[in-house]
């Protein structure tokens, strides 16, 4: 009964990971390092040389990590390695702007002094982020990187997954887990469809050197053609998104940066003192794109994959760490109880726990949108005194600060 | 062990039940879908006992290895698979024949390596086979004499051997639960799975254990949550579904 030999092949040995992961941008290799310290063997495919995903030059992307997204890279060890490159985000401000009337004297006024926890997040330019993943993924024992690879097919079985790279190397794995965006492959090829639209926006987004301090405040203004956020970079520097109409943003791309900056200056205000551009300007078409389901035989979908939401609250890179927390805790306690961490039952436990959570954030940040690209007069109205509202009860307020460090809901033990 | 190996207390009318039901075992939403939301709980139980009594880490890889398991009413697999993922050697046991190729079709598929029999536990008594961990989920209250089923099951046990026993508790309660709720309403299990005058409680399962020669240590509830649609350990609510410990001296 008990052949030893046997016993070897048949229990996951001809495997080669636990777990494979597509996409090794900063998503997948959260994800990897969160499963690599639960015990599991993690292969991380991305199609770029892990070189070129770590040049440092500056491109002007940052993002803002919640506090709780700061607690999972601790958690995973990333957070050292770039702690002194975060620039902690001490207030925010947000102002109803109308171009050329400055900002209207209705505002909401979010400070990191209201709640315990700290400052309510970190704001961390994405080419320090993306090497100190690298870097801790490098030193993780369990996690193998298949760089300059792109998959090219996925098929699954009662046992696993098995993934065919355009090397033609072949992989086999108990799950797959699709970290690869919006345009997902690892989701259209499972078959999972997707629901969305366009908001008729784009994001201008680059960074920006100042003559002030700017303290660290966060400041977003809602102006009528979409909202304009400006993060605290450290240094006398900040990071610009800046949604337009598709038509508006179209022309600013066309510019040349001295034309751009033209444009940016009225809106921008003069509070920081004179500005000029530092990196490259970025433009993302704004579209929320939700995946019918997050999950599929032997596979899950994390982050932008999952659910693709508009920038306006930097929530897009905080939401996909939620999932990353979500999924890991779920598999590290099905592979602790024995069970089969690609089975349905198992796999439905981390859609349960994230669909509804995010499903609830990319409509509210799609309706708060909504709502304040607009400028009739009465809903204007509306919406100020709406602001003054929330900005004169305490209590309510310390409800948007707690949301905005992402410290409400049912939070994965690794970002408590 | 001639005095009680009998290979006849299991109910023949009991067997033919589970024998309709056996090629449900591993749909998660079909007819076992029930025993598919509670297993998770009683795999933390029985996992957590097993570690706390043979000095395992859970997170080690493979912790259970070198552990022999035996789980009586084995049906589909739904313990014996992650037993034996867990690297436990696993026996599984089920006296219902159908069972049997259902649960090593489903074990071949998953590349684990499970020896399934067509037996009972008084025949595996009798035939002097020992492990270190028996596993008793959800048996005793199907089973005619259960103080002479738990009586082989103390005999199957290595000295020093764990054994686990859930059942159902007997009182106004578990009746609205476990057969009004689960079977009329819910429709979770097909009518007539239990009769609730076999069920048994907390106090009499740990007289019936101590009287088959075991040293009961532990006893929790599997408690649903009708809001939270799912199962948690209770350490004070044995009121319907509960899990008992006990060892072999």
């Amino acid at each position: 009964m008990d052949n030893p030999a046997r016993r070897g092949i048949c229990q996951g040995m001809a495997q080669d990971q636990d777990i494979l992961i597509v996409g090794g941008g900063l998503n997948g290799p959260a994800l990897a390092l969160a499963l690599a310290q639960s015990g599991f063997r993690v292969g991380v495919i991305d199609a770029l040389p892990i070189d070129t995903r770590k040049d440092p030059g500056f491109d002007g992307r940052a993002y803002a990590l919640a506090l709780a997204s700061k607690r999972l890279l601790a958690a995973v060890g990333v957070w050292a390695r770039v702690a002194d490159h975060a620039q902690p985000m001490l207030e925010i401000k947000v102002t109803d702007g109308r171009a050329g009337e400055g900002p209207s004297p209705w505002m909401m006024h979010f400070d990191h002094a209201e709640i315990e926890e700290g400052p309510m997040g970190f704001m961390v330019e994405d080419r320090h982020l993306r090497r100190a993943f690298l870097d801790a993924m490098a030193d993780a024992p369990g996690i193998t990187q298949y760089a300059g690879e792109t998959v090219t097919a996925q098929t699954v079985d009662a046992t696993g997954v098995t993934v065919t790279l355009a090397s033609g190397r072949t992989l086999g794995a108990s799950l797959l887990i699709g970290c690869d965006g919006r345009r997902s492959g690892t989701a259209e090829r499972a078959g999972i469809r997707r629901t969305g639209w366009s908001y008729g926006q784009t994001a201008i987004v680059c960074a920006v050197a100042h003559e002030k301090p700017h303290g660290g405040i966060a400041h977003q203004f809602f102006m009528p053609n979409g909202p304009l956020a400006i993060l605290p970079l450290t240094g006398n520097r900040s990071s610009i998104v800046w949604s337009e109409t598709d038509e508006r943003a179209a022309q600013c791309a066309a510019m040349s940066d001295a034309e751009f900056l033209e444009v940016l200056k009225p809106a921008f205000g003069s509070f920081l003192g004179d500005i000029r551009l530092e990196g490259a300007r970025f433009i993302y078409p704004l579209n929320l794109t939700l995946a019918n389901s997050f999950i599929a035989d032997r596979l899950a979908l994390v982050g932008d994959a999952a659910h693709g939401m508009h920038p306006i609250a930097g929530q897009g890179l905080n939401a996909g760490l939620r999932d990353i927390g979500a999924l890991a805790e779920v598999l590290s306690e099905a592979r602790s109880r024995g069970e089969d961490i690609g089975s349905p039952i198992v796999l439905a436990r981390y859609q349960q726990w994230r669909r509804f959570d995010t499903a609830t954030l990319a409509l509210s940040t799609d309706a708060f949108n909504r709502l304040f690209s607009n400028d009739n007069p009465a809903l204007r109205a509306i919406r100020d005194i709406g602001m003054g509202i929330v900005n004169a009860l305490p209590g309510l307020r310390r409800g948007f600060v707690r949301e905005a460090a992402g410290l409400t809901g049912d939070l994965p033990r690794l970002m408590r | 062990m001639t005095d009680t190996a009998q290979t006849n207390t299991v109910d023949p009318a009991e067997i033919s039940k589970f024998e309709a039901m056996a090629a449900e075992w591993w749909d998660l939403n079909g007819k076992f879908k029930p025993l598919h939301m509670m297993n998770p709980v009683r795999l933390d139980y029985i996992t957590r006992q097993i570690a706390a009594e043979f000095g395992r880490d859970l997170s080690a890889t493979r912790p259970f290895e070198g552990i022999r398991l035996l789980d009586i009413g084995c049906g589909g697999g739904l313990l014996c698979e992650p037993m034996a993922r867990l690297g436990a050697t696993v026996v599984g046991a089920d006296a219902a024949e159908r069972n049997i190729p259902v649960a090593r079709i489903h074990a071949e598929q998953s590349g684990l390596d499970i020896d399934y029999r067509h037996t009972t536990a008084e025949a595996m008594a009798e035939a002097g086979e020992q492990f270190d961990v028996v596993l008793n989920m959800e048996v005793v209250e199907h089973v005619a004499d259960p103080l002479a089923y738990l009586t082989a099951c103390r005999m199957l046990l290595k000295p020093g051997g764990l054994h686990l026993c859930s059942t159902i508790n007997r009182n106004p309660k578990s009746y609205a639960m476990a057969i009004v709720g689960a079977e009329y309403v819910m429709r979770w299990l097909p009518k007539g799975t239990h009769d609730w005058a076999k069920f048994i409680t907390p106090d009499e399962l740990f007289d019936l254990l101590t009287r088959a020669g075991m040293t009961p240590v532990d006893r929790k509830g599997y408690v649903f949550n009708p809001i939270l649609w799912s199962w948690s350990i209770s350490e004070k609510d044995l009121s319907v579904n509960y899990v008992t410990a006990s060892v072999k001296p």
